[in-house]
């Protein structure tokens, strides 16, 4: 239930430009997440509730922990905004909007370094067994920071101009967005496959039975 | 800008807390008051300090996160403005600035600013809810509803939860949050359902949860971030006593 909205991939909400994330909320909220809900409990209903002692529980409450200790361990000079602003950063001028290949690949570069800074010279105050904000947030940054690089990979790998991104490599004579459909008509999901390795590629086809895939034009 | 901080520094719900003083330097007249806190902590931190913990999130005045009294006053000098749309310019160099957390009985203090205001979290639950049949379409024309009475539902549904009515009150009573939670819904014929035990249920939790009684003061909505009105209170007190009457007679 907390994610139903945010997750529909129907009409609207797989992106978010100018489309009504809400009222899609809204309208499967009413017809379909009923029987969606439904369907789940009937075969959950019967679960008795589940143990804390069970070895997957064990296995990430532990990495959850060591996460954590390490976190604390690193005992550095530099705080956790310091970070999170670099990042900002670089994705703002290698990953917004227009972007072209040189320059995303030296924002992987770029991110790679911030990211090996940080293990080695963020510095979080205070106690882990207490209320600590600096813990949460170092916590989201270093997330953000592999996501920040994830995006600039999958940027990187999509060699056209489709949407609201701008590839600048990728125009028209005119200037104007050129899209490569032969090649990518396909929804792209990045699998993590470790710290440190890169990360996979899957592909999911878009296919249009009943209407034809056509470049918007204004003109 | 230069300013004098003084702010209320608590370990955790368990130790005493004290005032402490701070010097901040280069404080923009455009900086929200959050940001200059940033800027504190980031000062703190760069010394070794532990920074000053405070709630905050959307900082944009939506979500009702930012709780702290500015120089006595929830929310700072600002009306209805919450904290973080507060700016640096309603200050002037050199000021001295207090700064402490909502106090309130059923508000205790997690850390330094930071408050647990689950109470009002346990209130909604207890009645601030409707219920409705989903997987057919109603026809769009099907409840008309008044005008005026969708001005005072979207009105008292303006209210963000922040907690500046309980801690602007001598009596830390919760009665501008719960009658704005309770008219959103009575005005409404979606709320129609549950309008009586929702009252009744959001009352008791409300004593439950000890906050005090509202002796009309007013001063909740002097300081209520929406400027929700009083009259919701008012109004939750007629709901409270038709409804207590025939839920009696119901059970009888
Ligand atoms: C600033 C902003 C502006 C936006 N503007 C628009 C707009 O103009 N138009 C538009 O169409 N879309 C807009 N969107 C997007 C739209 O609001 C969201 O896509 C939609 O609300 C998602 O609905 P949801 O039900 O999936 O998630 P949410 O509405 O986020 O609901 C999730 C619920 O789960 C609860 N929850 C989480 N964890 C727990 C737990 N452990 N136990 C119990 N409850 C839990 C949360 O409290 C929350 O109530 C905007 C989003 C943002 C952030
Ligand atoms: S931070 Fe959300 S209202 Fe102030």
């Amino acid at each position: 239930m907390y994610g139903l909205g945010e997750c529909i991939f129907s009409d609207h909400g797989a992106n978010r430009l100018g489309a009504s994330a809400l009222m899609q909320g809204l309208a499967d909220g009413y017809f379909v997440i009923p029987y969606t809900v439904g369907a789940f409990l009937s075969t959950q209903i019967s679960v008795p509730a589940i143990s804390t002692d069970h070895p997957e529980f064990e296995k990430c409450e532990k990495s959850v922990q060591s996460k954590i200790d390490k976190l604390m361990g690193v005992g550095g000079t530099k705080s956790v905004d310091h970070f999170h602003k670099q990042l900002g950063k670089i994705m703002w001028e290698y990953c917004g909007m227009s972007r072209n290949g040189e320059g995303l690949k030296k924002a992987i570069g770029m991110i790679r370094e911030v990211k090996k800074e940080f293990w080695q010279d963020v510095r979080i105050p205070g106690e882990k067994n207490e209320f600590n904000p600096e813990l949460e947030k170092a916590w989201r940054v270093i997330d953000l920071i592999e996501l920040g690089e994830l995006m600039c990979y999958d940027a990187l790998d999509r060699e056209e101009s489709c949407g609201g991104h701008f590839r600048e490599e990728y125009k028209t004579e005119e200037g104007e967005a050129r899209r490569r459909d032969p090649e990518y008509t396909y929804v792209a999901a990045w699998e993590y496959t470790g710290d440190g390795n890169d990360p996979s590629l899957h592909k999911e086809k878009l296919e249009f039975n009943n209407i034809e895939l056509k470049t918007r034009s204004y003109k | 800008m230069k300013l004098n901080l003084k702010i209320w520094r608590q370990k955790n719900s368990s130790s005493p807390g004290k005032m402490v003083d701070y010097k901040v330097d280069g404080i923009d007249k455009d900086m929200s008051f959050l940001e200059m806190i940033d800027v504190l902590n980031q000062q703190l931190i760069d010394g070794g300090e532990e920074p000053v913990a405070f709630d905050h999130d959307c900082r944009e005045g939506i979500c009702g996160m930012c709780s702290m009294y500015i120089n006595g006053q929830p929310h700072g000098p600002w009306e209805k403005t919450t904290t973080c749309q507060l700016h640096m310019r309603a200050f002037n160099e050199g000021d001295t600035v207090y700064i402490e957390p909502w106090r309130a009985k059923s508000f205790p203090i997690i850390k330094d600013l930071v408050v647990d205001r689950t109470a009002f979290d346990r209130i909604q639950q207890a009645g601030g809810y409707i219920s409705v049949n989903t997987g057919n379409a109603v026809d769009a024309n099907s409840i008309p509803i008044e005008k005026e009475l969708a001005d005072q539902a979207m009105d008292a549904a303006t209210c963000i939860g922040c907690g500046a009515c309980v801690a602007a009150c001598k009596n830390s009573s919760a009665m501008l949050f719960v009658s704005a939670k309770v008219s959103h819904l009575a005005l409404l014929p979606q709320g129609q359902p549950e309008r009586k035990d929702r009252v009744l249920n959001m009352m008791n939790k409300m004593d439950e949860e000890g906050f005090g009684a509202c002796s009309n003061t007013e001063a909740c909505e002097a300081a209520c971030p929406k400027g929700i009105s009083v009259f919701n209170i008012a109004r939750v007190n007629r709901e409270f006593i038709s409804s207590s009457a025939f839920v009696k007679k119901k059970d009888s």
